[in-house]
């Protein structure tokens, strides 16, 4: 095992990935000579030279539509968007393109393209390079979403993307880019689709994903400070997600609540708790609660920035709620 | 190969597959009256010579990737008619399990990639085909089909500066012809030669008239040993029209009669034939017999679409993963 950050990790599957099969790339804007605005295609360029990790225009549409013809040509690109926010400018080509073109063309296309995009608030970049987006690609069928949260399931699931056969959308969090965790040395691929259990406890079930992992984690501390055992669940893919590991653990506790950054309006939180009404409806002690982001562009300012945020308190709160005590 | 138009016997064959492909589109648009095929369904009519001419001099592990208006490329790849008409008809047996429609055939077989049905949308799928050609360094080229609106879309121009950039093998050409659906080139383009808005991005271009196949092939040649040298992409604005409305669905009250009858005048299939009995001794009764193999080939499709029937519901959910 080895201590390393979430942007090593990262960067350590890409090493791995372009290592193990040459027909892996990376492109995007400032991913060769800049090294990624994130750092994560650190020293690939100089590993692999300029045919494999490219420096594109500033042309998200263009970037991801030259990966989707480039993996029809037989490659696996691995395209980076430099900020979640500029995925708007390349939906056409993820949604209208990518996403569909096996189906459309009677499974006849195979699109082997994983694309990294960082997200989510909490440093002040404004309404324009904060946003938790992963709803507009959860959406679509076609797409698999991944939401990596902390450094050994970032590398895994990053290699299991990067191998995938199919478009998988992978999600990175700027917040947890310097996040410490251990990694182990020799790390096969994730399974994409699987959760992870994070802790178990027999009151409440609180299902995360990405930064709202560790706010989690945090709020079952808290309440086991209080007698409350919270069981919590990363989702890491979201979509397809895990359904059974959710309902099965809401069937041992009776109580949920679904943690996202985004705004609730048809996020993750109403699909988590959509199922959990439609599967698991008799076993529910109490209504499922739903801890979102504020339904706002993020704002610049610090403290309205972090009221948009979900926090370890709200989530406390929430838990209560669900066992009855406001 | 531009002066190798000397033989008679490959001129008969520019025959023949343009009249493949005009009567291909003839059908359809009778089927699509019968209601035996829905949707929107854009026909070439008329455009012949360009993906004719174009194609003329492509090799079979060469790309194509094109437009919504895609029966031609996938005719003049040298796609089964009847696996198209059983596409445009709905049925398991189309190309694309009728899944796709007549917006969207594909046929890997042939490496045409696909009609794509947003404008311009196809553009950089065809960069990234060129950068796997280079990548591989396979020697290939890709071509991609497009229309005149495709011109004014952005991510037209991001392809377009990204193939010139990365100096990929990419023919581009334009199928000038003159709408974007109803509104005009002169009424949507601040530049009415779209070789020169292509200008900008350092690339060799050519205009030509895309109803003369002799000239469109020629024209392609040049672009097409461009591309294949490494030299990067080249642009070809090919000037045509479309007989039909834009769709089915279009009545077409945008454009004039006289219009209409001045650009048929210039058809391209006449003038082939022209351009054989002209050059070589070649009765009306040889055509007849060409005209009569198209009549057969495309009762032939028809009669495959006919027979078959749509995929079970319970096939709903393939296709959509890899499995």
């Amino acid at each position: 095992m080895a201590l390393i950050t979430y942007r090593e990790a990262l960067n350590q599957a890409l090493f791995e990935e372009m290592r193990r099969d040459p027909s892996v790339l990376v492109c995007g804007e400032d991913v060769a000579l800049y090294e990624g605005s994130f750092k994560v295609t650190k020293g690939l360029l100089k590993e692999f030279g300029a045919k494999r990790v490219i420096d594109t225009p500033v042309s998200e549409g263009a970037i991801i539509g030259m990966a989707t013809g480039a993996a029809m040509g037989g490659l696996r690109p691995v395209a980076e968007l430099m900020t979640v926010n500029f995925v708007y400018l390349a939906l056409d080509q993820i949604c209208n393109h990518l996403a569909l073109m096996r189906y459309m063309f009677g499974g006849q296309a195979r699109l082997p393209v994983t694309i990294r995009m960082p997200g989510g608030g909490g440093h002040q970049l404004g309404s324009q390079h904060s946003h938790s987006l992963e709803v507009l690609l959860v959406h679509t069928p076609g797409l698999k979403v991944v939401f990596a949260s902390a450094p050994a399931n970032a590398k895994a699931l990053l290699k299991a993307a990067i191998r995938d056969d199919s478009p998988v959308i992978f999600l990175e969090h700027e917040g947890l880019y310097n996040s410490l965790g251990e990694v182990p040395e020799s790390l096969e691929p994730g399974v994409i689709g699987r959760a992870e259990l994070m802790r178990e406890g027999l009151d409440v079930t609180l299902v995360a994903y990405g930064a709202m992992r560790s706010v989690a984690l945090e709020a079952a501390e808290m309440l086991a400070q209080q007698g409350i055992e919270a069981e919590v669940i990363d989702l890491l893919t979201l979509r397809p997600w895990d359904k059974e590991t959710v309902t099965d653990s809401v069937a041992r506790t009776h109580r949920a609540v679904v943690v996202a950054e985004s705004p609730p309006v048809c996020g993750m939180g109403a699909e988590v708790a959509a199922n959990i009404y439609e599967v698991v409806y008799d076993e529910l002690d109490a209504p499922v609660e739903r801890v979102s982001g504020a339904d706002v562009p993020l704002p610049y300012a610090r403290k309205l920035e972090q009221a948009c945020i979900p926090h370890a308190d709200d989530v406390v709160r929430a838990a209560h709620r669900t066992l009855g005590r406001a | 190969m531009g002066g190798a138009f000397v033989n008679k016997r490959e001129l008969m064959d520019v025959y023949y597959r343009m009249k493949l492909v005009r009567s291909f589109e003839t059908r359809v648009a009778e089927e699509y009256a019968r209601g035996r095929i829905g949707g929107f369904c854009h026909l070439y009519s008329g455009e012949e010579a360009v993906a004719a001419g174009a194609l003329w001099h492509l090799r079979p592990e060469d790309y194509v990737i094109g437009s919504y208006r895609d029966h031609a490329y996938y005719l003049l790849r040298g796609g089964a008619p009847g696996k198209a008409m059983a596409e445009l008809f709905g049925h398991a047996d189309g190309c694309c399990k009728g899944k796709g429609g007549s917006m969207h055939l594909f046929d890997p077989s042939t490496n045409f990639l696909g009609g794509y049905a947003i404008v311009a949308g196809m553009c950089p799928l065809a960069v990234g085909l060129g950068l796997s050609i280079k990548y591989k360094n396979e020697g290939r080229i890709v071509l991609c089909f497009f229309g005149d609106g495709a011109t004014n879309q952005g991510v037209y121009h991001e392809a377009l500066n990204m193939a010139a950039l990365f100096e990929l093998p990419v023919v581009w050409v334009c199928e000038n012809n003159y709408y974007a659906i109803g509104t005009s080139v002169a009424r949507s383009s601040a530049v009415e030669s779209l070789a020169n808005k292509a200008k900008a991005y350092g690339m060799p271009t050519s205009t030509v008239d895309g109803m003369d196949f002799l000239k469109m092939q020629s024209v392609a040649e040049r672009a097409i040993a461009h591309a294949r040298s490494g030299n990067g992409p080249a642009f070809i604005e090919a000037k045509c029209y479309r007989y039909r409305g834009h769709s089915m669905s279009d009545p077409g009250t945008y454009r004039s009669k006289e219009e209409i009858e001045h650009w048929k005048q210039r058809d391209p299939i006449p003038r082939i034939k022209a351009v054989v009995q002209h050059d070589f001794e070649a009765g009306d009764d040889e055509f007849e017999d060409l005209d009569r193999k198209v009549k057969v080939a495309l009762d032939q499709a028809v009669a495959f679409a006919e027979a078959g029937d749509e995929l079970s519901r319970e096939r709903l959910y393939e296709d959509l993963y890899v499995q």
